[in-house]
């Protein structure tokens, strides 16, 4: 079987016009809504106490909001996690110090309504309750699905370190692709993984869809697979331009990219269909860390087409520039005026 | 041609069969087990083995296996029922200086664990459990710091006979001594120059009076913070032994953070009420005037206690408190210059200091005896392990002193602010002791800034997803290059299905925490693992297209995508340690298996598909290949 039976002769370079125009609007589009909207950020990075508890029958938002804000959680978000019976409880940062308390009386409150008991429990079975003195320990009827709290100081630090990590990354990048092939390279590749990014986190942003830690983990994995995409081009560029004795520049850019469009496509499709059986599987917990992936992998794959190699182009790239041996030579001619 | 040499195929199977062996452990299941460690002091030792084994003997309890080893023993059970039971009874017989604790324990046969084989460390988002992270509050620390200052100087300056008008600490920083006149100041900076050479002193004047500054210098300061959080650590290890958790972690993360993990616990509000608790030191005089053998048998004399020694005997102290931890600023284990013995160094703050001259100079040649004191305080039990409640219908809440004494040295002379503690036994004695009274010093501030905590249930739900999302995602991507490659496909698949074994074998032999995330990172590497085969067969039928023999293009397409490999391999294993160094715990699990992955994806995608290729067309003449 193959899906692009003959070579196929797509003139890409024409396109880039229509590519950078495209892109440019996303980009726009997603930083305004970055600037407007901004992130939807998960209590990661805001900081704040996430409990999720799973009932023994179905419960209504109201009944469980009205018994919080009984117990002074006024500032609680309660929401359905899934289903009717499971409860997401959000509480935001707090100033003061009660910190990890909160979760501890947020438990409390949720069970109180059933007058229940945290009894002993064994590793790996469902929490025992008691209901009063002296009656056995039967499953708890609010069974505690997750606790998270994130201290204030911990959300800010995640949020300078996230960004440093992926200029961290982009650097170590550039500098790898500049050794491995040539400074222009570098920044295509660089400007292609930037564009990746910022669509992503527009539509995020776009879309409303929480920003956590995870999601935040998968945009790192956009990075390195994005790039991945790239490097193939590139290194077919490479190849070519060290191959075909005619041919210009723009020329050789459409034969790479044509001739590296099967395995382009193919190793999308394997990623997309692993990524497809991650969100749809993978649970709740992952479903924001599988999303990022895979519109990060459909930008990647966009990106190493349309905006890394035009984007080589348009710094003026030269057969001479990857020429083996001259090109010491070639860049001290650069370096010298 | 397309013919591989015996010694790479030997090297694959040194590769794989390794692989294998390392990913088997993981095929086998768990058994209901319990474990027995010493709390602080005591030991698990054959001793402790032989009473266990009696009292389940009496209560009727099988066991399946023992074993013991240095942290503790390990009992294996049929069932959850008889585990439960065992638990009960062991718990009954030991008493409060062993943890007892459930644990599900790896059913790896005996010759695998010999070898090293043991199955993949489960992050708490895998198998429920908490986790803290804690922070030492070092501002605190340098608040409490700067106030036990102000008693020193007081007294340095005191003793020196220099005249000052005031000494106190300024709220922004730092502690203002004022004197008279600069004549006062002149000898008031000598003195403390001197005595106290960690401050650091700057001339200010304030309201005509000249005024020393003093701050702590940088270096004293960082080993406060030190100091702090080595506190924080020995008292969290000791109160974590106490909340029956197998395999806890107590893990120091920066320069003033602490991981607690607590797989299993499902209870936070108990492990937040224990990890909070405090210990504190007293010091008393031993009791020399009274026999012990007769206070153990008749009657304790009024005004002395009986006291259980860390060694397990007993003794008779003075019941008056001489002072206390809060006195004391430091202990440190090291070596004596003079004897070349062990011992342990302590600081004492002014305090402490004044109390410690009066009283030893007044009883050299008696012994002093440093006792250590936690208070627990839990909910009420009854024999089935469920909470009491009163008649308001809360939970009874019970407190218990925790004694014992953990030093009773001979006094030798007259001491100060600064002594040390002889004749013990061993470095490793030393550090035990300075460890211990530096928990019950005055403690830094700790406080919780991060918890997670997955319950069972969740755990188990992150585990079947994941579990299914790895299979369903593997299995499309099989149907896939069968269909769309066929005989090269089925090689790329087999190759697949190794680099599967062979990152649960590095994970296992590493045993690297697998966490949900972790999982992800599994499906990603199946789907770029095929990157590579696409990149070589795609190749292999550009050759083919291009008119070339079919042994030629299986050559050329494998040596020609070699370098693309590597190159996009290298860049995405560059984003990958980026995101390892960044991030804590599940996000580091899901750069540890995308890192693995993309390195053994690259040796069963290249060396192992074409030791196959090779074995299937290589050597002889092709027509055509099934690609």
């Amino acid at each position: 079987m193959e899906i692009l039976r003959k070579q196929t002769e797509i003139n890409f370079m024409s396109l880039r016009r229509v590519a950078v125009g495209v892109s440019a609007l996303a980009i726009v589009v997603g930083i305004v809504s970055l600037v407007i909207r901004g992130l939807n950020y998960g209590i990661d990075f805001t900081g704040g106490t996430l409990v999720e508890v799973s009932y023994d029958e179905s419960v209504r938002i109201e009944a469980v909001r009205d018994k919080l804000n009984q117990a002074d959680f006024d500032d609680a978000l309660v929401q359905y996690f899934g289903t009717s019976r499971d409860i997401m409880v959000r509480l935001p940062a707090r100033e003061d110090d009660t910190g990890a308390k909160l979760s501890s009386g947020l438990m409390e409150a949720l069970r109180k309504p059933y007058n229940e008991t945290l009894s002993q429990s064994r590793q790996g079975a469902a929490q025992q309750c008691v209901t009063g003195a002296g009656t056995a320990a039967i499953d708890c009827r609010v069974q505690m699905r997750r606790v998270e709290f994130v201290g204030p100081q911990v959300g800010k630090e995640l949020t300078e370190k996230g960004g440093l990590a992926m200029i961290y990354a982009l650097i170590g990048i550039l500098i790898y692709v500049a050794w491995r092939f040539e400074w222009r390279f570098a920044i295509g590749s660089v400007v292609a993984l930037i564009h990746d990014v910022l669509i992503t986190l527009g539509l995020f942003s776009l879309l409303h869809l929480e920003f956590s830690l995870p999601v935040l983990a998968a945009i790192l994995a956009v990075i390195g697979y994005s790039l991945n995409d790239t490097i193939v081009v590139f290194d077919r560029v490479r190849e070519n331009f060290r191959k075909m004795r005619r041919g210009n520049v723009l020329e050789i850019m459409n034969r790479s990219i044509n001739q590296t469009l099967p395995r382009t496509i193919l190793t999308s499709l394997t990623t997309l269909l692993v990524l497809l059986a991650l969100f749809i599987l993978g649970g709740k917990v992952i479903h924001g860390f599988a999303t990022a992936l895979i519109i990060g992998v459909v930008v990647g794959t966009y990106s190493s087409i349309f905006v890394a190699s035009p984007v080589v182009v348009a710094l003026g790239v030269t057969r001479e520039d990857m020429m083996p041996v001259k090109k010491e030579g070639a860049d001290q001619e650069r370096a010298e005026p | 041609m397309n013919q591989y040499p015996l010694w790479k195929y030997l090297l694959m199977l040194a590769v794989i069969l390794p692989g294998l062996l390392y990913a088997v452990p993981n095929l086998y299941g768990e058994d209901p087990g319990v474990q027995i460690t010493g709390v602080r002091s005591f030991k698990v030792d054959e001793t402790v083995l032989d009473r266990m084994e009696k009292a389940l003997g009496e209560g009727g309890v099988r066991w399946q296996k023992v074993s013991l080893d240095g942290s503790g023993a390990r009992l294996r059970f049929v069932d959850t029922e008889t585990q439960l039971k065992a638990k009960d009874l062991l718990q009954r017989e030991l008493g409060d200086n062993y943890t007892v604790a459930l644990n599900l324990m790896p059913a790896t046969p005996d010759w695998l664990t010999s070898i090293g084989g043991v199955p993949m460390y489960l992050g708490l988002d895998l198998r429920g459990g908490v986790h803290f992270l804690m922070e030492v509050d070092v501002q605190g620390a340098l608040t409490r710091a700067e106030d036990r200052y102000v008693g020193d100087l007081r007294s340095s300056l005191r003793d020196a006979k220099v005249r000052y008008l005031t000494v106190r600490r300024v709220p922004s920083g730092g502690i203002e001594i004022k004197f008279r006149d600069n004549d006062q100041r002149e000898s008031g900076r000598g003195t403390i120059e001197r005595e106290l050479p960690e401050l650091q002193l700057k001339d200010e004047e304030r309201q005509g009076k000249p005024i020393l500054l003093a701050t702590i210098r940088p270096q004293q300061f960082e080993e406060i913070t030190k100091f702090a959080l080595d506190q924080n650590m020995t008292a969290l290890r000791n109160r974590v032994d106490e909340l029956g958790v197998a395999e806890p972690v107590v893990q120091q993360q920066g320069d003033r953070r602490i991981v607690v993990q607590l797989p299993g616990v499902q209870d936070t509000a108990k492990a937040k009420e224990i990890l909070g608790r405090t210990a504190t030191l007293e010091v008393m005089m031993v009791d020399e005037e009274h026999d012990l053998q007769s206070a153990q048998t008749t009657s304790v004399p009024p005004g002395s206690k009986l006291f259980r020694h860390r060694n397990g005997s007993q003794i008779l102290l003075q019941k008056r408190l001489v002072y206390s931890g809060d006195n004391v600023v430091d202990a440190a284990a090291g070596i004596d210059n003079q004897t070349g013995g062990p011992v342990v160094y302590i600081t004492l703050d002014a305090r402490g200091a004044a109390i410690n001259q009066r009283i030893t100079g007044k009883n050299i040649g008696k012994r002093m005896a440093v006792v250590y004191i936690e208070i627990k305080s839990e909910t009420k039990r009854d024999a089935d392990g469920r909470p009491v409640f009163n008649d308001q219908g809360s939970e009874v809440k019970i407190r218990r002193r925790i004694e014992e004494v953990i030093t009773a040295p001979v006094i030798r002379d007259q001491l100060g602010k600064r002594f040390q503690i002889e004749g013990l036994d061993s470095i490793s004695e030393a550090q035990d002791l300075a460890l211990l009274l530096r928990a019950g010093a005055l403690a830094a501030p700790i406080e919780i800034i991060e918890e997670r905590t997955v319950g069972p249930s969740l755990g188990k739900d992150n585990i079947d997803q994941g579990f299914k999302s790895v299979l369903i995602g593997f299995i499309l991507v099989l149907i896939f290059m069968l269909a769309y490659y066929r005989l090269f496909g089925a090689v790329a698949c087999a190759a697949l299905m190794l680099n599967l074994v062979l990152i649960v074998a590095v994970l296992s032999l590493f045993q690297a925490t697998l966490t949900l995330p972790g999982v992800a990172g599994i499906v990603l590497t199946v789907g770029m693992a095929v990157d590579a085969n696409v990149l070589i067969f795609e190749r292999i039928r550009e050759e083919i297209r291009n008119g070339n023999t079919p042994q030629a293009s299986i050559h050329v397409g494998y040596d020609r995508a070699l370098s693309t490999i590597v190159d996009a391999n290298v860049t995405t294993l560059i984003a990958a340690i980026v995101l390892f160094n960044f991030g804590t715990g599940p996000i580091k699990g899901f750069a540890i298996t995308l890192s693995i992955g993309i390195i053994t994806s690259m040796f069963t995608a290249i060396l192992g598909t074409r030791g196959v290729i090779n074995l299937i067309y290589g050597g002889r003449r092709v027509q055509r290949l099934s690609i």
